[in-house]
């Protein structure tokens, strides 16, 4: 407090080179993640009011949560991904190839019980990892833009499953995996999926917005050059980023294993470009430093809440994924205005200030 | 007087092109030393050299008249010596606090620490301290630099190099795209990161900002410290003078 008095004293007479700082209420109502989540308590409120009966009900919102679960695990890994300046396309590929290893490591062992199960969910996400750190050494190592890497190893990762499975899906897992983790719920009313998944947001969440290493991820993403030269080890975060993704794209696959019992080979081809969708729309910029995790669980909402409303309301679902292109195009549109503003905004503030510090500078030299 | 930081003889060669041909230079705790040089006179060359960006071919580097190795900037930073490049390597999206810790945050104590987390508090009262104690006009410390002027950029990032930097900084070009307040500023607070003890190197074009900041001007030519005036006691004329080959003090 006392230095905070201090340096206000201190900082009296300076001129006029700034304006005042804004407050956290002012930055609250600035973020777009904040503006993404009225939208939509909006949405919510016109589906509500249109279907009152069938709308707003626990069991709905429940269908609703257990739908953006998966994907919000994968939009954990992609936001930080897409927060260094790089994007992520192999997510869905990772996914489906570490449910198929997954599926065929349980198969190979045999049983319904919770060994066999844990040896899966491992497998799962061993293979993740392993297809995120390829991502990781190619972006950061080997130099390949990060949207040839992700796009090479998306169709890698979607042929080697193919090859494993010969094409036809894995059915089935064991049992206690589909019953407790696919639709298995706690107290008989929270899904266990969307339990997990909350816990993956939540760390998620403290990682990138209290650690150093989320610290880093930002700075990566905002001036390589910079965080280098600091001493920041760049190659090593972005390849530690790239695994993160692959990661939550394993620990997706074993889960979409439990839910769908099944590999869903073809399932998954528009996988990456929805968690993509969703993270922009949430507010995460792809030119890189600027995002947060609660913006991408928002983004992920929004096209799960028109899906289903319109499923509700009748309206033809196709229409869902007209309006998420248009929110798409939005919210990476206010993002340009917003960065085209900052950087105005920069220049303008120097000329107004330049223009009125120069009396105050000579009243100065007047009184010494 | 030993110097804080001397260079004997360096010598660097790119290819072809003699970029430090046996340049000598030396700094002194507590003053501001600018160095002038026409395009190609090797200033950058040598700053990078003092700096530890860049290995020489031949030569000696004394710090305190011990002489170092500065293989990195690592190793320059541990001397206690800081760098403003002209682009300022700043983090346009992170706020003033998270730019001046950038790589050297502080970690809470005990096992929060360990798993990566930072103490705030810590970084933010020090960031206050150290840009009031310099004068710096940022009042704003939760809004990303990006946002601010190049003014306030250029103070943060030599804030940010003084309060990090023990001994010596060095400044490229720090004027080179501010308005007339804001590089008034950026001169004051030059002066007062001197006042402080600590050697600054200032290189610069504008021979107005040099004579009015720098205790010492030293002039490169061709890879080669040619001559060394006192900032009192020199014009424009002479400094151009020198630094077109008209004159040549040192060699005399």
């Amino acid at each position: 407090m006392s230095a905070a008095t201090g340096q206000q004293q201190a900082a009296g007479p300076a001129p006029a080179d700034e304006e005042a700082p804004k407050t956290p209420l002012q930055r609250l109502l600035g973020a777009q993640a904040f503006q993404i989540l009225a939208v939509l308590l909006v949405l919510v409120v016109l589906f509500s009011a249109a279907e009152p009966d069938a709308f707003p009900s626990v069991n709905n919102f429940r269908n609703i949560v257990v739908n953006v679960s998966i994907l919000a695990i994968i939009g954990v890994g992609m936001t930080f991904v897409i927060i260094t300046g790089g994007i992520d396309l192999s997510v869905g590929s990772v996914l489906v190839f570490s449910g198929v290893v997954a599926a065929k490591t349980m198969e190979a062992l045999g049983g319904q019980g919770v060994g066999v199960s844990l040896i899966g969910a491992l497998v799962a996400c061993v293979s993740g990892v392993l297809w995120g750190l390829l991502n990781g050494v190619l972006v950061a190592k080997a130099k390949v833009p990060p949207l040839i890497v992700t796009l090479g190893s998306l169709g890698m990762a979607l042929g080697g499953a193919q090859i494993i499975t010969g094409g036809i899906d894995v059915r089935g897992a064991p049992t206690v995996l589909t019953d407790t983790i696919g639709f298995g719920r706690l107290f008989g009313q929270i899904p266990y999926l969307s339990l997990i998944s909350l816990v993956v947001v939540v760390l998620g969440a403290v990682l990138l917005h209290r650690t150093r290493f989320g610290r880093y991820t930002y700075a990566v993403g905002s001036n390589d050059e910079a965080a280098r030269r600091v001493g920041v080890r760049v190659d090593r975060h972005l390849i530690l980023i790239y695994t993160l993704a692959g990661f939550c794209a394993g620990l997706a696959g074993i889960l979409n294993l439990a839910f769908f019992a099944s590999t869903t080979i073809a399932g998954q081809s528009n996988t990456a470009l929805n968690v993509i969708a969703g993270v922009v729309i949430g507010g995460t910029s792809l030119f890189g430093g600027i995002g947060t995790i609660a913006g991408t669980v928002v983004g992920l909402f929004i096209p799960a809440v028109l899906q289903n409303g319109f499923v509700i309301m009748g309206v033809q679902p196709f229409w869902q994924q007209v309006v998420v292109g248009a929110f798409l195009i939005v919210a990476v549109y206010v993002d340009q205005v917003r960065r085209a503003a900052a950087a105005r905004g920069a220049r303008a503030r120097r000329s107004v200030a330049s223009r009125f510090s120069r009396p105050a500078r000579a009243r100065r030299k007047e009184a010494q | 007087m030993t110097a804080a930081l001397e260079a004997r003889g360096l010598r660097r060669e790119f290819g072809h092109v003699r970029a430090l041909d046996g340049a000598d230079f030396d700094v002194d705790l507590g003053e501001v030393v600018a160095l002038i040089g026409d395009n190609g006179a090797g200033k950058s060359t040598l700053v990078k050299a003092l700096s530890g960006s860049l290995a020489v071919d031949s030569g000696e580097i004394l710090s305190d008249g011990r002489p170092v190795t500065l293989d990195s900037p690592a190793a320059a930073r541990s001397l206690g010596i800081e760098t403003v490049y002209q682009d300022l390597a700043l983090a346009p999206h992170l706020d003033p606090v998270q730019n001046m810790y950038l790589g050297r945050e502080v970690m809470r104590s005990g096992l929060l620490g360990r798993l990566g987390f930072m103490d705030h508090t810590e970084m933010k009262d020090h960031t206050r301290r150290a840009f009031a104690d310099l004068g710096a006009t940022v009042r704003d410390f939760s809004a990303p630099v990006g946002s601010m002027s190049g003014g306030q950029r250029q103070q943060i990032a030599v804030a940010r190099a003084a309060a990090w930097a023990s001994r010596v900084i060095f400044l490229d070009e720090p004027t080179a795209a501010l308005g007339v307040v804001q590089t008034r500023n950026v001169l004051d607070l030059i002066r007062r990161v001197r006042d402080r003890g600590i050697a600054v190197v200032f290189i610069s074009h504008s021979m107005p900002h040099v004579i009015e900041v720098a205790d010492r001007i030293q002039v490169l030519r061709l890879g080669r410290r040619i001559a060394t005036y006192d900032a009192k006691q020199t014009s424009m004329e002479e400094l151009v003078g020198a630094m077109t080959g008209a004159i040549n003090q040192d060699a005399a």
